[in-house]
């Protein structure tokens, strides 16, 4: 009675490529792999990112002990790798809530098959962006100090502080994508739970699922939660990112104190974000064989918005340099000139390209239905937005309003320890995360399919 | 006596047709269970909407109140120090942590408010104990209806509308 999806060509719906996606025929595909297990190639795929964890361990221990000093920072160039980390993870975690509230808001029925991943995308890198500040502080174990909390020394935050406002950022969004994620998990924990053969999966699924029964009213409750969640999601999400911004845009530096700061950063988020969703979709369709769930037309629609962002991150360069030289004062222009023809003038250019030039490409429909070169492409723009945010770093702090105090930074090796060790945790996370929970929505599934007329 | 029968669909629509024929034979449809949101069955089993809203927008700007009250007190008047010469009370600056909070208060105030009117989180339920339940969370359809006469004839009734299994549902 319940058929295997089967991907066709051309696709037999707009979004779902199987001629007969069925309620048990979804849940069966997004399902039972889990209870199945991955085989041969998940567990290489673990062993290969869990030295990357054993690497970051070592390099935050060393740290602690050591201090910042191991770094290639210097008395002027006092930001690096964690600073450019931080905002390069968070630009990711921050789209895919974006990704999972705005296509909610706007009804756009083919996140069903995305949103699941992305919003766990979010999690883990949310949680890797909050870790940066924390090793940049010099004086970790005082981290708390930036709470407030009555205390012997009568102190209280400095609320006028970026540092500050970053940590309520941080904070606020991290524990809002969790809930966000979770309430939108309980009906597919809850298909786990009366679907899994074995006795502690029921336990452990049952645990989670709370008692799910999917209840006429439970459905509604949910739908009105999650989608005032979404509406206030996409505030939250945009304010975060305007924050990061601020941390820059709020100083006092050439180059930095720039209005055009918050809304070029959020752009930017949503521009790598989606990019590295393009690369997990990937990845996810190959590894569980949901071809017929995740289409072509998925990548293509996703391509597009990648097109539209890099246009408008384009122009906020230009902005950049047109203002550089248009508010005529002499620092300014010189960091504009500075960036096309200084110390670090390759990676700006390498930036622009990857950035700007290549997704070029996904003017050509061809580019766009194709992986082989969609991802890449997809590769090369967050290779490209992290030379963005390391080069806001370098290009100021190396080029300020004193020329007695010009210095380049040069990469040590804990530099590229905390630039590599991050990604191998992130995959190992996202490994045990599709491992354990369904990575695409089943409910939203069934709904997505008898909205298809495929069920 | 009452008595509660669970009727057992293959798909939404037969669900949504049957929950018509219990309430035209003068029986009530009580509750209906589906493995993803069908559109319009709450407002057809007459389900009014819920108070989640609101106790979001009260627990977000009480939330965000509370913190710009916390910045404005301790800034103003626990602990003034002149940082750069900026007024102690920055209220434009101190509006971004409120914000935070807020939306993470109303997002905390709407989750808890959903558990409590769904009954959640519970370890167990009348319901679980029907047969084949579990496939209401996967590809069945299930409709719970109250009769006040005889059972047999709400019984029928479920048949005729297309209900492949009907169970009479214990409550203790």
């Amino acid at each position: 009675m319940s058929e295997v999806l089967l991907p066709q060509h051309p696709p037999a719906h707009r979004w779902i490529s199987a001629a007969r996606a069925g309620d048990a025929s979804v849940t069966q595909a997004v399902a039972d792999p889990l209870f199945t297990g991955f085989g041969k190639t998940w567990w290489l795929a673990l062993l290969i990112t869990l030295p990357f964890v054993l690497w970051l361990f070592v390099a935050i221990a060393w740290l602690f002990y050591q201090g910042i000093g191991i770094w290639g920072i210097n008395s002027t160039i006092v930001w690096g790798v964690a600073i450019a980390n931080y905002v390069w993870w968070i630009g990711i975690g921050n789209a895919g809530t974006l990704i999972s509230a705005m296509l909610l808001l706007t009804r756009q029925r083919w996140r069903a098959s995305i949103n699941r991943f992305a919003e766990a995308m979010t999690l883990f890198a949310v949680a890797i962006a909050g870790l940066m500040p924390i090793v940049h502080l010099g004086r970790p174990l005082y981290a708390y100090w930036l709470a407030p909390y009555p205390n012997t020394m009568a102190l209280w935050p400095q609320w006028r502080s970026a540092l500050v406002w970053d940590f309520w950022a941080i904070v606020s969004y991290l524990l809002f994508s969790i809930l966000f994620w979770y309430v939108s998990l309980i009906p597919d924990l809850a298909t786990m739970r009366d679907r899994t053969p074995r006795r502690a999966g029921q336990l452990l699924y049952g645990a989670f699922a709370l008692g799910w029964r999917g209840s006429s009213r439970e459905w509604s409750r949910l739908q009105t939660l999650h989608t005032t969640m979404a509406a206030l999601g996409v505030p939250l999400v945009c304010s975060v990112h305007s924050i990061v911004g601020l941390d820059f845009a709020a100083s006092l530096m050439p180059g930095w104190q720039e209005s055009i700061f918050p809304p070029y950063f959020v752009v930017g988020a949503m521009y790598s974000g989606f990019a590295m969703v393009v690369v997990l979709a990937a990845a996810i369709r190959w590894g569980l064989s949901l071809q017929a769930i995740i289409t072509r037309r998925h990548f293509e629609v996703m391509a597009r918005i990648l097109l539209m962002a890099s246009i408008v991150m384009f122009y906020s360069y230009a902005t950049e340099w047109f203002m550089g030289w248009y508010g005529g004062e002499h620092a300014d222009r010189e960091v504009v000139r500075f960036e096309f023809t200084g110390t670090y003038a390759p990676l700006y250019w390498a930036l622009l390209a990857c950035n700007c030039l290549i997704p070029q490409l996904l003017w050509w429909p061809v580019a766009r239905r194709s992986l082989f070169i969609l991802i890449p492409v997809a590769i090369a723009i967050n290779i490209g937005m992290w030379l963005e945010r390391i080069l806001i770093v370098w290009n100021t702090l190396s080029h300020g309003y004193m020329p007695s105090l010009w210095r380049s930074f040069h990469f040590t090796f804990w530099d590229w320890s905390f630039l590599i060790a991050p990604v191998g945790l992130f995959a190992f996370l996202f490994l045990i995360f599709i491992r354990l929970i369904p990575s695409v929505s089943m409910f939203d599934m069934r709904e997505l399919a008898h909205q298809e007329a495929a069920a | 006596m009452t008595a509660k029968l669970v009727a057992e669909f293959l798909d939404g629509e037969a669900l949504k047709a049957a929950l018509e024929r219990v309430r035209t034979a003068g029986h009530a449809a009580l509750e209906a269970f589906a493995p993803y949101p069908i559109a319009g069955l709450a407002e057809q089993l007459g389900q009014g909407r819920s108070a989640i809203r609101g106790v979001m927008l009260a627990g977000g700007l009480g939330a965000a109140a509370f913190a710009f009250a916390l910045q404005w007190y301790s800034a103003v008047i626990d602990y003034p120090i002149n940082s750069g010469g900026r007024p102690l009370n920055s209220w434009q600056v101190f509006l971004l942590v409120p914000f935070e909070v807020g939306v993470l208060a109303a997002a905390l105030a709407g989750a808890i408010t959903f558990f409590w009117s769904c009954r959640l989180p519970r370890l167990h339920d009348a319901m679980f104990e029907i047969p084949s339940f579990e496939r209401a969370t996967q590809d069945r359809y299930f409709l719970l209806a109250a009769s006040d006469g005889d059972p047999n004839e709400l019984r029928t009734v479920l048949r005729d509308a297309g209900a492949v299994a009907v169970t009479e549902l214990r409550t203790p």
